[in-house]
């Protein structure tokens, strides 16, 4: 990553850990129903509920899900351990979460943002959900609350915990790898990966230091950020709040902090005397898993193309710039863009009307039909306002432009025909002519104003202009 | 000696044929065995619950079944006694702790469910060290169980109710769990047989975790063969626990009067005459045992398992580490006892204060500090280790060996009181029987003899993983020899 | 006496693990723990660096479960074992010191 600067002689170093909840049928232990919305304590077993006495066995899919995963993010997949995080909490059944520790499934791998910088991806690893503490008090929050109520539905649910290394530099680039890891989930289907639901979670891990330093200072790990917006706001403020501390010769104390959207702020939250010693341990009750060449050549056999591998397609035939390709390849619209180019439409109009004009959805419109529409308008005969509309239409009921053109009654006012306009034109307004002559440039919507009355708006404004220009030069 | 044991055994199998061919009941043999307890239970204190009501209903079922001309299994009609560390759906499952007085688990543990579709029917949940922690049963929170041979005695534990109520004639099969000795050891105590399958051989499921990587569920009968058919009604692979085998061996019975001839018993040395606290009957009794073994025809010879002599510490240290997170559910949220408090951590720290006894105390801050920041390489991850040396002890001697024997307990039966002081002491009774849990392999401990003061004494065999049948082979031998 | 566990270290687990001692019952189980660590320092002292933990005494790998529904439980099933429930869900004291 290159250096860049946050503010004044700041680097901004940020790290993410986002855990993702895999869409199996199951949970990650048991046979309980992976389902979201049921009533409290419905979807629970002796398992999951930790009873005692209960045991975990691990979930095929999920396993498999983590190491597509991990492939797709270029880690190694190994022999994995499952080990046991202990600490007491309500939401945790067993008052210990089983998860991944010195041996984790996937390691060492990397994630390319859509401006083809990479993200080391440290390690992404498989562990259970926990269940849901509800607050009662007359904030809903854990402070000022009088007692809190835990419903287990959630926990037991298999996670993905995707953990980069702290290689980002901006917030664009957090929000970057925040959507483009979610793209790659989507593209896997292993999750539906929406933050507003929580299937996708992002913990910031956010430090300063100044330009040059080589070593990183003292970080804080900042939860409950649930858009990216608030990911943005989070990291900048919490940055602002590293550098204001600095400048009052203070530091921040390593924790984790909470950020608070109403507030548009973080506010510590466990304190360093409270810090926890999971005293991680090698699960006994669950063996290791060590999946075969065979599996992992399979995995990698049957890899969805990635959205960096459309987005690169999509360049190759395009040029287009990386943002305009990120959106399509989001919207699914890739595939669309690269047939409509094999049909004849050139690429930049192609990208340009699916970005700016399509954002709804593609309808009935075809490939060809939309290749066919930058034709007329590259040959003129049709305005370009006139291409919007036939588009409208073209994604309403579909068919081909050329034939709706008709039926609408557009067709582009001929140059020639014009051009005798902008002349006819030239000599009743005398005067304005001088004053466009002479780079008076507000009177040339007047002109074009007249132009656009004469045809009854069936006139290609750029035309209008470029006989205009030449007109004015040619004095 | 203040003795309450019954002049003679009935054995399971043959209860079990008598029900199935209906020369009596269940309901019979059920009433004799309630009547035996309602007898003399007063003065063992065996059980946490008798389950009289759900019994009669169990055994009414099974000889209307057998008068359908059902399919009743191998063990119709014969009482069972299941340590109360074992889930029982809908019947109080205590581990012998306050913090789960009275409560009742949703479900059966795999062994409840596949005793009960053997036909058994149970008789009651027995008396324990709490959370199976202890060797003595003076740990429970619902009182000592006493030896059914002196009522003075301790009769060993964990599983000392389960030991006593075979002992005492209350039931002819119980079921037990074994983390460092906790079916043999109170198995030796109580004059009867006990078993410790191979780790992974019978489910764990359903059983109140103690250190998952050492306990198993095991018999206790008043025969080898009693306790090898039960061990093959309660053994085998089972989907709901990661850690059980696959291949699990399930045939005990069919071998079981092969003899030993030309087979080849190593006899565990460090744990004959160096260790602290063994008595001179117990060498004498073993050794007379080995004698036993060589008339029939077994090669006996002395080995050396050089691991043996840091098993003790090993143990101390694996299985409260594991014991420490196992017990970190009972928090007053979910079930079991709650004592209140200010907030949360508050609730916490009362209910497991007052909930627990000394000894799970004890154990789980051992175990906490053994997996903490700073301190888990020198303890808990040393131990380990040892552990593979252990291991590795063991597979060179079975190269040459086809058994291990050794003294199950270093003495006889204690009397109550008598060690509950210092924890050391207590600890040191294990030292025979935790090398088998250490590396999974089963074991079985067989009454042979007793001391001058007519308490049992028992001899420990061991045999490979998976190995049981041979186990069975030369504790046959062994029974033999020894009536 | 030896120094391998002080009654700080003692308290300090007790906390670790949600207990509370009182003063005599810190003082005895710091004894009866050092006995048990004294006598754990042979396995302390052995030299075992080139020898593998064993967390597991079985070398089993890989065992798992298909992604199917098993039976649930109702809450019927669970919820009256429970110290306190409200609207189906298990209520406890407030938490105090943290944000969720």
């Amino acid at each position: 990553m290159n250096q860049e600067t946050f503010k004044d002689n700041w680097e901004l170093i940020v790290g993410l850990e986002v855990h993702v909840e895999l869409a199996t049928q199951t949970k990650l232990f048991c046979g309980c129903l992976n389902q979201f919305g049921s009533e409290a304590n419905t979807n629970v077993c002796p398992v999951c509920l930790g009873l005692p006495g209960s045991l975990p066995v691990v979930n095929e899919t999920a396993v498999y899900y983590a190491m597509q995963l991990g492939r797709a993010l270029h880690c190694s997949v190994n022999r994995s351990v499952f080990a046991r995080k202990n600490y007491f909490y309500p939401d945790m059944p067993k008052d210990y979460q089983i998860s991944q520790y010195d041996l984790p499934t996937n390691l060492n791998g990397y994630l390319e943002l859509p401006t083809g910088e990479a993200v080391g991806i440290e390690r992404a690893h498989i562990e259970e959900d926990t269940g849901k503490t509800t607050h009662i008090g007359t904030s809903g929050r854990i402070s000022g609350s009088d007692y809190s109520l835990v419903d287990y539905n959630r926990a037991g649910i298999p996670l993905i915990e995707v953990v980069s290394k702290p290689e980002i530099r901006t917030i664009e680039q957090a929000k970057a790898y925040v959507s483009e890891l979610r793209n790659i989930i989507l593209a896997l289907e292993i999750s539906d990966a929406k933050m507003e639901e929580g299937s996708i979670r992002v913990d910031a891990n956010v430090s300063v230091r100044e330009n040059g330093e080589e070593n990183l200072r003292t970080r804080c790990e900042i939860k409950n950020v649930n858009s990216l917006k608030s990911l943005g706001r989070a990291i900048e403020y919490e940055a602002n709040r590293h550098i204001s501390l600095y400048g009052n010769g203070e530091y921040p104390k390593q924790e984790t902090r909470h950020w608070d959207e109403d507030a548009g702020r973080t506010r510590s939250g466990r304190s360093k005397e409270d810090a926890e010693d999971y005293r991680y341990f090698t699960e006994p009750d669950l063996v290791p898993l060590n999946p075969s060449e065979e599996t992992i050549a399979k995995i990698d056999q049957e890899m969805p193309e990635l959205p960096s591998e459309r987005r690169r397609k999509l360049a190759n035939l395009t040029g287009v710039k990386s943002s305009d390709m990120t959106l399509l390849v989001e919207r699914n619209h890739d595939a669309f863009a690269l047939d409509a180019i094999k049909g004849g439409g050139e690429p930049e109009k192609v990208v340009k009307h699916l970005v700016n004009n399509l954002s709804s959805g593609l309808g009935a419109l075809t490939s060809e039909a939309l290749a066919q529409l930058i034709q007329m308008e590259n040959n003129s005969e049709i305005t370009s306002t006139q291409a919007k509309k036939v588009l409208g239409e073209l994604v309403q009921r579909g068919g081909m432009p050329a034939n709706l053109a008709t039926e609408l009654g557009f067709e582009a006012v001929g140059i020639s025909d014009l051009e005798k306009l902008v002349d006819q034109l030239i000599n009743e307004h005398s005067d304005e002519w001088e004053r466009f002559c002479s780079g008076d440039t507000k009177v040339q919507g007047f002109f074009v104003g007249q132009v656009m009355k004469s045809t009854s708006g069936q006139a290609d404004g750029k035309v209008i202009n470029q006989i205009l220009n030449e007109r004015s030069t040619a004095k | 000696m203040n003795s309450v044991t019954p002049k003679q055994y009935q054995s399971a199998s043959e209860i079990a044929g008598l029900v199935a061919n209906r020369e009596t009941s269940a309901v019979e043999i059920l009433e004799r065995h309630l009547n035996q307890i309602e007898e003399h239970e007063k003065d063992v204190n065996a059980f946490n619950l008798v389950t009289i009501n759900e019994a009669r209903a169990a055994a009414k079922e099974t000889d209307k079944l057998i008068v359908e001309g059902g399919n009743v299994g191998p063990l119709a009609g014969v009482p069972i006694a299941i340590k109360d560390n074992l889930c029982t759906k809908g019947i109080p499952t205590t581990a012998s702790s306050k913090i789960l007085e009275g409560w009742k688990p949703p479900y059966d543990a795999t062994v409840v469910r596949k005793l009960k579709e053997a036909g058994a029917t149970i008789i009651g949940k027995t008396n324990l060290d709490e959370f199976a922690m202890g060797s003595s049963t003076e740990n429970s929170a619902f009182g000592p169980t006493r030896n059914p041979h002196d009522l003075s005695c301790v009769p060993g534990g964990s599983s000392g109710g389960s030991a006593a109520a075979v002992a005492a004639g209350f039931a002819p099969i119980a079921i037990g769990s074994d983390t460092g000795g906790s079916i043999r050891q109170p198995a030796a105590l109580c004059g009867v047989v006990g078993v410790k399958p191979t780790y992974g051989g019978v489910s764990r499921y359903g059983l109140l975790a103690f250190a998952s990587s050492l306990d198993q569920v095991g018999p206790f009968a008043t025969s080898v063969k009693d306790a090898a058919i039960v061990h093959e009604v309660i053994g085998g692979y089972d989907p709901l626990d990661s850690t059980s085998i696959k291949q699990a061996p399930n045939s005990f019975v069919n071998e079981i009067d092969q003899g030993v001839n030309k087979l080849k018993v190593g006899i565990i040395s460090e744990l004959m005459g160096g260790i602290d606290g063994i008595t001179q009957e117990v060498i004498q009794q073993t050794n007379i045992a080995v004698s036993a073994l060589s008339d029939a025809g077994a090669q006996v010879e002395e080995v050396s398992l050089p691991a043996a002599l840091y098993c003790l510490s090993a143990y101390y240290l694996i299985a409260p580490a594991e014991a420490s997170s196992n017990l970190s559910r009972y928090d007053g949220v979910r079930y079991g006892l709650r004592v209140d408090g200010a907030n949360l951590k508050e609730m916490n720290v009362n209910t497991r204060t007052e909930g627990f006894g000394d000894e799970v105390k004890r154990r789980i801050m051992l175990g906490t500090y053994a997996l903490s920041a700073g301190y888990y390489d020198a303890y808990y991850g040393k131990a380990l280790k040892v552990r593979r040396l252990l291991a590795e002890n063991f597979a060179d001697l079975y190269k040459d060996y086809d058994v291990l024997l050794s003294p199950t307990s270093p003495c006889t039966a204690f009397k109550l009181g008598a060690k509950i002081d210092d924890p050391m002491t207590m600890y040191v009774n294990d030292v025979c029987t935790i090398p088998s849990n250490l590396v999974g392999h089963p074991a079985i401990s067989i009454p042979f003899g007793s001391g001058k003061d007519g308490m049992p004494i028992g001899v420990q065999i061991l045999a490979p993983p998976m190995n049981e049948s041979v186990m069975y082979q030369v504790a046959h031998t062994l029974e033999k020899a020894s009536q | 006496m030896s120094d391998s566990i002080s009654s700080d270290e003692v308290e300090h687990v007790a906390h670790l693990a949600r207990l509370r001692l009182t003063s005599e019952e810190l003082a005895t189980f710091t004894e009866q723990l050092r006995a048990v660590l004294d006598h754990a320092k042979d396995v302390e002292a052995l030299d075992l660096d080139d020898v593998e933990p064993m967390s597991h005494p079985l070398p089993i790998e890989n065992t798992m479960r298909k992604d199917i529904p098993n039976p649930m439980l109702k809450p019927s099933d669970f919820l009256p074992e429970a110290p306190a429930v409200e609207g189906g869900r298990f209520l406890v004291p407030k938490i105090l010191g943290e944000e969720e």
